[in-house]
């Protein structure tokens, strides 16, 4: 009996003694909280971090852009992370010490279910945003015959299926029918959760894309990631130059590359790139965006934190293709260089000046 | 702990009077002080919590209250963009969605309590009640997945198109079907509350004295009519509980709900349009609720259906109450 005792209390030292060691390694733990859609990409960047930096630990949470957001206000993570960017007045209660830094972007495809046809519909804006407003009724309506003059289109009715639940598709879906329909914009506007004049709600990517699978005569909208994961058809949009562009991860990055050219050096990333100028430029798009105080309180954390981003923006990129997220244009991982390095701790720069000059 | 001497050995002190003896008895021991206190916070512990519940949601939907007031139970605008917020159509979603999962349940589950306790044989019995009651430990969402894959095409392919020439001149069958309704929302929550009232019945009818079913038998009743006019008013007290329990459940149901009833803010007669419930508007804006104000609008419709909770749960204690004092009235008419 006192053998078996020894040997427990043995075992017992040996495993706090073995805990103490891992917590000792896994000193510096960096939390952070936010936005659902990126939340694959950014798991696989931090069990690829584990490898980097070995005493780093950082933990996200997929609460949802409003969590994140909030919880980043009241200070309990150390990063928060949105889909759609914070408001002026959300800014001005943080006293401006935030800092947006988009890592990936996403996109979002209306998908559709007509009995008998399988072409590949093209759509516009006006009509999109015709349909969504409840205006545009049947299939075999003019202003969508007039764009797929190959498609022999039912008269049937259209049943429209948007998301449930507050999310990120959404917003991009509303931010850009926002932009090429002032009807839309005045009556519905853009938002997580808005107030659509029609439709059925469905519960997440998987609810809309189900509801749409089963409705005769659905059209919806989901985020380009879960269209290629389940092999989902959907249409192609016309963007701003005129060209029906079928959404990719290269006419996603084509759409961001578009839009930043645009922008001066000292953005703070809070734009909307929906419909963008470029050719090739698929128009319903979006980043997701990290969000990280500009003045960090603690120079531990905040050297971790920072050297985290850096890496995920970019060797980090690297994992982007194969869960579905486009990369960031060169432009855009440029300007968020400067972005880093002006960060502080107690009002000395964060990263030392040549910093990650050697690894590019 | 120190065991008075009196009581120990009344012998040795004769001139112990009774009282005395009485009162050693009556002294308190310190572990009877720490045993008295400790079930005693244990006891105020869960009001406790139903307080702060109350206050939490008090206190968080105390903007909206004072922004929307009396208007927010009203009005049927729900825009999280522009900041207005109006709940009628969640409540009227709530409450209609569990009235018709109590009209499909409530015959079903007294149905088999009653054949179960009266008519079935007794090798049928216990397995019928276990498998009854398995259909209460099935998660919710995987409710929501069958009325996703399986319910909504079965009614919108199979039963609406067969039952539309009948029924479609009921203004609660008004309007184009697609599938995702109150309809559907209704059939999926009658599943669900249907073991609880089934199972809560089944053990009220089993308490029914065997004297009470003889006596029936006894006066020239058939086994139908001792069910309808013995066994049930004397169980009914409990029937209602059952039934209150499986209102309750189907009032603040979430995730099968969502996934079937179609979430629009809408207003509509029509079991076949899609409708919305508080618990589920409440999960799904939750985490996006971006803005303060929508923030505290779910916290607003959240306290209303605690209300709402509160107010089927002393609807059911008065009726429980009265149902029994009048059959007690009744036996002693008889």
């Amino acid at each position: 009996m006192r053998h078996v005792i020894r040997a427990a209390a043995t075992a017992a030292v040996g495993l706090v003694a073995l805990a103490g060691s891992l917590s000792a390694q896994a000193e510096i733990r960096v939390t952070g909280a936010g936005a659902t859609f990126p939340y694959p990409i950014y798991s696989k960047w931090m069990l690829e971090y584990t490898v980097v930096r070995p005493h780093v630990q950082i933990n996200y949470q997929s609460i949802g852009s409003g969590g994140g957001i909030r919880q980043f206000t009241d200070r309990t993570v150390d990063f928060g992370a949105t889909d759609g960017p914070m408001t002026d007045s959300q800014i001005a209660v943080v006293h401006g010490n935030v800092m947006h830094l988009p890592t990936v972007l996403g996109a979002v495809v209306p998908t559709y279910n007509i009995p008998g046809v399988n072409a590949k519909l093209r759509f516009t804006g006006e009509v999109l945003a015709g349909i969504f407003l409840g205006q545009i009724t049947k299939w075999n309506d003019s202003r969508i015959a007039a764009i797929n003059p190959d498609v022999q289109l039912p008269d049937q009715d259209i049943v429209v299926a948007h998301r449930s639940d507050g999310s990120g598709t959404t917003y991009i879906w509303t931010d850009y029918l926002s932009k090429v329909s002032p009807d839309w914009a005045q009556r519905v506007g853009k938002g997580t959760s808005v107030n659509w004049p029609v439709g059925l709600g469905g519960q997440g990517n998987p609810g809309v894309a189900n509801t749409v699978k089963q409705t005769p005569g659905s059209i919806g909208y989901v985020e380009l990631i879960y269209a290629l994961q389940n092999k989902i058809g959907y249409g192609a949009v016309r963007n701003s130059a005129g060209n029906y562009i079928d959404a990719s991860l290269e006419s996603t990055t084509a759409a961001a590359t578009a839009a930043v050219s645009a922008l001066d050096e000292n953005t703070d990333f809070r734009v909307s790139i929906t419909d963008p100028a470029g050719a090739q430029a698929y128009p319903i798009a979006s980043f997701t965006w990290l969000l990280v105080p500009k003045q960090i309180s603690d120079p531990v954390k905040g050297r971790a934190l920072v050297e985290f981003v850096w890496w995920a923006t970019h060797e980090g990129q690297k994992y982007c293709n194969a869960l579905g997220y486009a990369t960031l244009p060169d432009r855009v991982v440029q300007l968020e260089e400067q972005r880093l390095k002006s960060i502080t701790v107690n009002g000395t720069a964060v990263l030392p000046a040549g910093y990650g000059r050697r690894g590019r | 702990m120190t065991i008075p001497a009196a009581v120990l050995e009344p012998e040795a002190s004769p001139q112990a009077t009774a009282e005395e003896r009485w009162r050693a008895l009556k002294t308190v021991s310190p572990g009877d002080v720490v045993y008295r206190t400790v079930l005693t916070v244990f006891a105020l512990l869960l009001p406790l919590v139903l307080v702060t519940i109350a206050l939490e949601l008090g206190v968080n939907a105390w903007p909206a209250v004072a922004k929307f007031g009396f208007g927010f139970l009203t009005h049927s605008t729900w825009d999280p963009v522009r900041g207005e917020f109006g709940a009628l159509p969640l409540i009227f979603g709530t409450l209609y969605s569990s009235l018709v999962a109590l009209v499909i349940a409530v015959p079903l589950a007294l149905g088999c309590a009653i054949f179960l306790t009266e008519f079935a044989p007794r090798w049928i019995r216990t397995p019928a009640a276990t498998l009854i009651e398995l259909l209460a430990a099935v998660p919710s969402v995987i409710y929501g997945l069958w009325g996703i894959f399986v319910l909504i095409p079965l009614l919108r392919d199979h039963f609406w198109p067969v039952a539309r020439h009948a029924l479609s001149w009921l203004p609660i069958f008004g309007g184009v079907f697609y599938g995702p309704s109150v309809l559907a929302g209704g059939v999926i929550l009658s599943i669900m509350v249907l073991p609880y009232i089934a199972a809560v019945s089944r053990e009220v009818l089993l308490a029914v004295p065997p004297s009470q079913r003889e006596a029936g038998l006894a006066l020239g009743a058939t086994r139908w009519e001792t069910v309808w006019t013995v066994i049930l008013p004397y169980g009914r007290a409990g029937i209602i509980g059952a039934v209150i329990l499986g209102l309750g459940r189907a009032l603040g149901e979430t995730m099968a709900v969502t996934m079937v009833i179609g979430n629009r803010h809408e207003v509509s007669a029509s079991l076949l349009q899609p409708g919305y419930t508080i618990a589920a508007a409440i999960a799904n804006e939750f985490s996006e609720a971006v803005s303060d104000i929508h923030l505290s609008a779910l916290f607003f419709v959240g306290a209303v259906l605690f209300l709402i909770t509160i107010a089927v749960n002393a609807l059911a204690r008065v009726l429980v109450w009265r149902v029994a004092r009048g059959s007690a009235i009744g036996s002693t008419a008889i």
